[in-house]
């Protein structure tokens, strides 16, 4: 055979071979873009439901030994479009007139917990260590070689079969029928669909459960890939599929496919032709090892950044968005000075009590987790500053904590600095690349600022980690990235009570600084740009500057908190501290408590750290009980709804974007002040509003 | 004879916000009511209260005599009430013809759209041209034709038209009104939301004076014109008694 050698049949032969991968990012492209097209939303659960579609083919399948076609059916055509179904009725039926960056957070918030929620319900366990199979019988064991250089297996010719076969269809569907143009017009505008005679809400039932029906198909068909059953591989591959999404503009299902596929093959061609360029020239060697990896992200980045056409090809706003009542405002600026100050007194108070308790009764353990909360507490001031005060969405938090964790590893580990002047060297690094990112990211806006930092806290992830004078390269692979505890004066903070003190220190530091930044004329700034950016242009206002400094402030302190986790383990520990989806469940956690305040912030920190044991394994109750043995039988329960619960909790925050902490004090207020009004001696106010939670429900939909 | 569209004693608003409080109007099948009033008085709110975009908050909505408070805009669709709202009207996502076919699909049934299409194509020449254009970068003027394409075709019993000549050339608004008129003479009743009256009065044959949420006058369009010289334009912030604007004050809760 004469194909078989030469340059040509090696670059044919990378094609074939990157044509499995290429259809598996292809398949979640295509969903990506069909949720986005009949839905409207940017879907970051997409992976979260194909893995619950996949793990249930593998239970019914492999587990209980059902045969292929039943195990299909159940998890690709009633479970998946159940799902859609529900998500559609609790979850985005409320969203439809919410913002695109709100409906963004709660699909994080619901990729979070949806799989949290399947593997509680079906006592599912995550597959490590084995290759889940397929849809067709022996899938991975049968090979046909059609070009003679590359055999596909069955498996594989069968998702490049499905996700070509698929295209079609739904191409067919938005051109020919009825539905598929009936859906477009629902992401445009659900009430002027109504209009039409058109039953809005069962249109977005009917996309939802299409939407999700692909996602577990496409989960199911994407599962023999791995070696593993786990939620997080599949976000990671969403996050792939979006670089090839984005390519057709979330729109165009050929180009999604077509995008994918090129994918898949460009990846292939370096892996093969890279290593033969490095041998002679040796200089390219470091990026052999990292640029593989990272060709999705840098194209994501790269798409976004170079190509403007994409950012303003986003939805066009409802024309009829004008019939909802106007969102209710903050709480901090209804409340009355003296109110505002018993409640500053009494939050000081009770701090200072537990922290109290905590220095002198608490055992090595406790202290442990406080002394993490506090910490976790100045790590979401970051996102208090980039998501609450400029109101951008920032999905790189733990990239730059993780810079914060890796700096002080260089340079006190490795370079023998004292670790309190490398921690804050660390954050003015962090504060560079935060200012320098800030300038293309920023400028982005509403989702695509959110997908940008997510691309590059994948990058961050695929590369930066595996060079030596970040990660530590080998060095790292021998010790471990170790941190040693410091010694100021006196003080040695290898005993942990002194490192609490010091991590309370800095919180209040930061939180002052915060507080400063939020009050000056960048705060004024930002929040005039977050009411209307080009009213806040055409007074003069310059958004860059402030955005700027935000970003870059924002990424100091995550870095300066990252430091300080860092040395208080002892070690870095990225995988479990920082990589990208602890960012997601960080802005999951702050955004659904409060990302405007302090107090958002701490209770963010406390939910992070001390929930678990203190809640969930009923210690609490044992404490009220005064003894651990009459602790309810219910307890403990599994951490799990920790991820379940602040990830629903997401919603609350599409749906008051102000956090559940500040919601619940307007709403005291406001009752308050509904009280003040009906008491005697005040007139009688005939028109008395009626007290709506959900002001939508006056309006039919 | 049952009005084809009542509105009962109405009050509407947003969220704490009240709009409407307490209005009645009444529009029999084939007549053209105006709904007149200066700028917030509540003109919009009543036509989307008048077509169930809006559920309204006491009173009653009905429709050829059945009750339609609360219920789904769809269903106001369906009993033959057209609203073309205030600013775009159209999906500016969707291609002229789709914009048509998505209307035209679900009010005259798939066999009979492409006979729909084509007489809508007929009928504006224009919109045939460009029928495969995007409708979002069609201009204000040929928007407004194709929302009025797709009520001539389809002759909805009732259309509630809001503002339909806001910031149109003249000569686009004479295009829209004799739409309109052609419209009335096929049968269609319809209620005209307007601050530019001329035209409006030149249509209707009564009209209605909003003023801050309730209705100060209703009567004859001849007679319209004059109240609304004095009226809406040169005393619109005093009450001058026939309305009951003093407990007409919008409540606003914090
Ligand atoms: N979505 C909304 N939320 C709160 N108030 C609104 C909303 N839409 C209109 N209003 C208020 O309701 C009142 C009546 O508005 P509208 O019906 O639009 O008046 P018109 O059409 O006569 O100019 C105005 O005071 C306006 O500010
Ligand atoms: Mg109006």
């Amino acid at each position: 055979m004469t194909l078989a050698t030469g340059v040509g049949a090696d670059f044919l032969r990378a094609l074939l071979q990157g044509t499995p991968p290429g259809t598996v990012y292809a398949l979640v492209a295509l969903g990506f873009v069909l949720t986005y097209k009949t839905s409207g939303v940017f879907n970051l659960a997409f992976g979260a439901q194909a893995y619950v579609s996949a793990a249930m083919y593998y239970k019914a399948h492999t587990e209980w030994g059902w045969s292929i076609i039943p195990a299909l059916v159940l998890s690709v055509f009633v479970l998946a479009p159940a799902i859609g179904l529900t998500l559609e009725r609790l979850v985005f039926r409320y969203l439809r007139t919410g913002t695109s960056v709100a409906k963004l957070v709660v699909t994080i918030g619901i990729s979070l917990a949806l799989p949290n929620i399947f593997e509680l319900i079906t006592n599912f366990k995550g597959v490590v260590g084995r290759t889940p199979a397929g849809i067709v019988p022996n899938g991975a064991g049968v090979f046909y070689d059609p070009f003679g250089v590359y055999p596909f297996s069955r498996d594989e010719l069968t998702t490049i079969g499905v996700a070509v076969f698929a295209m079609l269809c739904l191409a067919a569907l938005f051109r020919f029928s009825a539905i598929g143009l009936q859906m477009r017009a629902v992401v445009e505008s659900p009430r002027m669909t109504e209009l039409n005679g058109i039953r809005s809400d069962r249109v977005s039932a009917v996309s939802w459960a299409l939407s999700s029906t692909f996602a577990g198909l496409a989960g199911v068909l994407i599962a023999p890939r791995f070696n593993t059953l786990a939620a997080p591989d599949f976000f990671n591959l969403v996050v792939v599929a979006i670089a090839a999404a984005i390519l057709g503009r979330l729109v165009s299902l050929p180009r999604a496919l077509a995008g994918g596929l090129g994918l898949g093959m460009v990846i292939s061609l370096l892996g093969t032709f890279l290593p033969r360029w490095v041998q002679s020239n040796p200089w390219l060697r470091p990026f052999q090892e990292n640029l593989t990896p990272a060709v999705p992200f840098v194209v994501l980045f790269g798409v976004l950044v170079l190509w403007p056409a994409i950012r303003r090809s986003r939805e066009v706003s409802d024309p009829l968005s004008g019939v909802d009542p106007p969102i209710s405002s903050l709480a901090l600026a209804t409340r009355s000075a003296r109110s505002h100050l018993i409640a500053r007194v009494v939050t000081v108070g009770a701090l200072g009590t537990v922290a109290a308790i905590v220095y002198f009764r608490a055992d090595a353990s406790w202290m442990f987790l406080v002394t993490q909360a506090v910490i976790m507490a100045t790590i979401y001031l970051s996102v208090t500053m980039i998501t609450g005060l400029a109101g951008q969405i920032s999905l790189c938090q733990g990239t730059f904590a993780a810079i914060g964790g890796f700096g002080v590893y260089q340079l006190a580990t490795l370079h023998g600095m004292s670790v309190l002047v490398a921690a804050p060297i660390a954050a003015v690094i962090a504060a560079a690349v935060g200012a320098v990112l800030s300038l293309p990211v920023l400028r982005l806006g509403g989702i695509w600022t959110a997908v940008a930092t997510l691309a590059f806290a994948f990058f961050f992830d695929a590369v930066a980690i595996k060079f030596s004078w970040v990660g530590g390269g080998n060095t790292s692979l021998m010790q471990g990235t170790r941190v040693p505890r410091p010694v100021l004066g006196p003080w040695d903070f290898a005993d942990d009570r002194a490192f609490l003190v010091l991590a309370v220190v800095v919180f209040i530091i930061v939180s002052i600084v915060v507080v400063q930044i939020r009050g000056g004329t960048i705060g004024r700034t930002l929040r005039a740009i977050r009411g209307s950016e080009v009213a806040a242009q055409s007074i003069g206002i310059s958004p860059a500057r402030a955005r700027v400094v935000a970003f870059a402030v924002s990424a100091a302190i995550a870095a300066l908190g990252g430091a300080l986790l860092s040395i208080h383990q002892k070690n870095v520990n990225y995988g479990s501290n920082f990589s990208p989806v602890s960012s997601l469940f960080w802005l999951v956690l702050v955004v659904s408590l409060g990302s405007r305040t302090i107090e958002g912030a701490a209770l963010a920190g406390a939910a992070y750290s001390i929930f678990d044991p203190l809640i969930l394994r009923g210690t609490i109750f044992g404490w009220i009980l005064r003894s651990p043995d009459r602790v309810p039988g219910i307890f403990p329960i599994s951490p799990k709804w920790r991820l379940i619960l602040f990830g629903l909790g997401t919603l609350q925050f599409a749906r008051h974007p102000e956090g559940a902490v500040e919601y619940w004090r307007s709403r005291t207020a406001r009752s308050l002040a509904a009280r003040q009004r009906s008491a005697p001696g005040t007139p009688e106010a005939p028109d008395a509003p009626n007290e709506s939670d959900a002001p939508n429900g006056a309006v039919t939909s | 004879m049952t009005a084809l569209l009542e509105l009962r004693n109405v009050s509407a608003g947003y969220g704490a916000f009240r709009a409407l409080f307490g209005v009645s109007v009444e529009v029999q099948p084939g007549e053209a009511v105006a709904i007149l009033g200066a700028n917030g008085v509540g003109k919009t709110t009543l036509a989307r209260v008048a077509t169930g975009l809006l559920a309204p908050t006491s009173g009653a909505v009905l429709v050829d005599g059945a009750d339609m408070s609360g219920t789904a805009t769809y269903r106001f669709a369906r009993a033959g009430v057209a609203h073309a709202p205030e600013g775009r009207s159209v999906f500016a996502t969707l291609s002229v013809e789709d914009n048509l076919r998505l209307s035209f699909r679900q009010s005259k049934g798939r066999a009979n759209t492409p006979a729909a299409l084509a007489k809508a194509f007929e009928l504006f020449p224009m919109l045939a041209a460009r029928r495969h254009q995007i409708a979002g970068t069609l201009s204000g003027g040929q928007q407004r034709m194709l929302a009025m394409a797709r009520v001539i075709v389809e002759e909805p019993s009732l259309l509630v038209a809001d503002e339909l000549s806001l910031g149109l050339a003249p000569i686009v608004v004479d295009e829209v009104y004799r739409s309109l008129r052609r419209l009335k003479e096929n049968g269609s009743a319809l209620l005209i939301v307007e601050q530019h009256v001329g035209h409006a009065l030149a249509l209707c044959d009564r009209a209605i004076l909003l003023d801050r949420g309730t209705v100060s006058w209703s009567g004859p369009a001849r007679e319209a014109a004059e109240r609304v010289a004095t009226h809406v334009f040169e005393n619109d912030s005093s009450s001058d008694g026939d309305g009951d604007s003093g407990d007409a004050t919008a409540a606003t809760a914090g």
